[in-house]
């Protein structure tokens, strides 16, 4: 019995960058953040944006329903064969952090199914503020919040805050209602993340979820290069 | 046998995908058969004196050199269920992909390519219990123990039972599960003799019909 990476298979082993058949994986992007700050919103926003220029695809991962799947179907950002959810036992971070193997299945299973991809986002289901995404399944990710869940959010850290590869600050057009500090949010999330990037993003105005497009894109550029 | 390499197998933290699993709990808890530590402990004595025994012998058997193509195919007919023999190919599957990880054997590779979307998890766990350097007795052991410590740790989140009587629950089991282990080690050990019709067959209707409905659902928490 020998312990390294040898053995060729039928299935790959979780972080490879290539497919059984030798081609180039899709880069995965994972989604995550509590319950409510608009991970599926972005996530269909993305898919609006970024479907005319490249194949996507999107893993779900519900805490207890379909719902975040359905809401993309009938929203209508992908045909349904590009939309899979995973189911997880009611713990959302144990699926997509300890214990990965059904996300894999599911981005392998894209892959084969409607494949080649460029591009597949792994949304969590909406958790707390230390749920991050496992090396073994996503290349980056995307940590969501909400100006309305607490301006205090980004001080408070934790992994997901201070480690996430892009910090989303979703719903800044509500931020005059709930008396939610953007400056205050701001320099708080330097001081967690230090040069990792910050997005401030209203999905009712025209900018949308431009500049997360932007930062996937850049993602992917060096993701194949 | 490494008793180390069994613990790691049989650790309910290795990620086989088993945690999106209830074992049949969720069905049984919302039916109402399941309400505290007492009817989990009845739901797991008749889940390991049924699936767990037929678990277990499979997994005997596979450690034990049987052929795996024929397993399976005794599986499928000891699941009347279609949505047990998705969960436990789903689980298989995901033992796999872990198992290459960790105990990484031609075998399994022959396996995986034979069943790209899964073969059964019984056959799987007796073919990652040979690659880990383990014996049958404790592939047997793993498949008992799994049938009654899924529906445990899932009830614990279903009920918000008590965790300490959830896990008293898998401590008065004990011995019957030494008992399911050595009579699927003979089982295993009669399908070679004799082939897989010496596997046992106990059902448990309730287990299938359960999953059945559960598999309907619109919401729920665990995946069977």
């Amino acid at each position: 019995m020998h312990l390294d990476h040898t053995h060729d298979g039928p299935a790959a082993v979780s972080a490879d960058a290539h497919r059984p058949d030798g081609t180039h994986r899709a880069l995965r992007i994972g989604l995550g953040g509590p319950v409510g700050s608009g991970k599926t919103a972005t996530v269909a926003a993305l898919c609006r944006a970024l479907r005319d220029e490249l194949s996507l695809a999107v893993v779900t991962n519900d805490i207890y329903t379909r719902e975040d799947a359905e809401f993309l179907l009938r929203a209508a950002v992908l045909p349904p064969e590009r939309i899979t959810a995973v189911e997880t036992g009611a713990c959302p971070h144990t699926a997509i952090r300890d214990d990965i193997s059904a996300n894999l299945e599911a981005v392998e299973d894209l892959e084969d199914e409607v494949g080649p991809l460029d591009l597949i986002l792994v949304e969590s289901g909406g958790d707390n503020l230390t749920a991050t995404f496992s090396k073994g399944l996503v290349d980056a990710q995307i940590f969501v919040i909400d100006v309305a869940g607490g301006d205090d959010i980004p001080r408070k850290g934790g992994p997901g805050v201070t480690t996430a590869d892009l910090l989303v600050v979703n719903k800044t057009d509500l931020a005059p209602y709930v008396g939610s500090d953007l400056g205050r949010m701001a320099a708080d999330a330097k001081a967690q993340r230090a040069e990792l990037p910050v997005v401030f993003q209203s999905l009712r105005t025209e900018a949308g979820v431009g500049d997360v497009a932007r930062w996937v894109r850049e993602r992917l550029a060096a993701w194949t290069a | 046998m490494s008793r180390g390499a069994l613990l790691v197998l049989a650790d309910g933290r290795f990620p086989a995908g088993g945690h999106a699993h209830s074992g049949g709990a969720e069905a049984a808890v919302k039916a109402g058969r399941v309400t505290g530590a007492a009817g989990l402990g009845e739901f797991c004595r008749g889940r390991l004196h049924t699936a767990g025994l037929v678990s277990a012998a499979v997994a005997a058997a596979a450690v034990l050199g049987a052929d795996p193509g024929e397993l399976d195919l005794a599986v499928d007919a000891r699941t009347p269920s279609p949505a047990l023999r998705v969960a436990s190919r789903r689980l298989g599957r995901q033992l796999m992909r872990a198992a290459r990880a960790t105990w990484p054997s031609a075998e399994l590779d022959a396996l995986a390519r034979e069943f790209p979307k899964g073969a059964h998890q019984p056959v799987v766990l007796g073919l990652v219990a040979r690659s880990a350097g383990l014996g049958a007795e404790d592939a047997a052991y793993c498949a008992a123990y799994e049938s009654v410590s899924g529906p445990a740790s899932a009830t614990v989140r279903l009920l918000s039972l008590d965790p300490f009587d959830a896990t008293a629950v898998l401590a008065r089991l004990a011995p019957e599960l030494d008992l399911v282990a050595d009579r699927a080690v003979e089982a295993g050990r009669r399908v070679l003799a004799e082939g897989v019709d010496e596997l046992p067959c106990a059902a448990a209707p309730l287990l299938e019909i359960g999953a059945e409905a559960h598999a309907a659902w619109a919401v729920r928490l665990f995946a069977s």
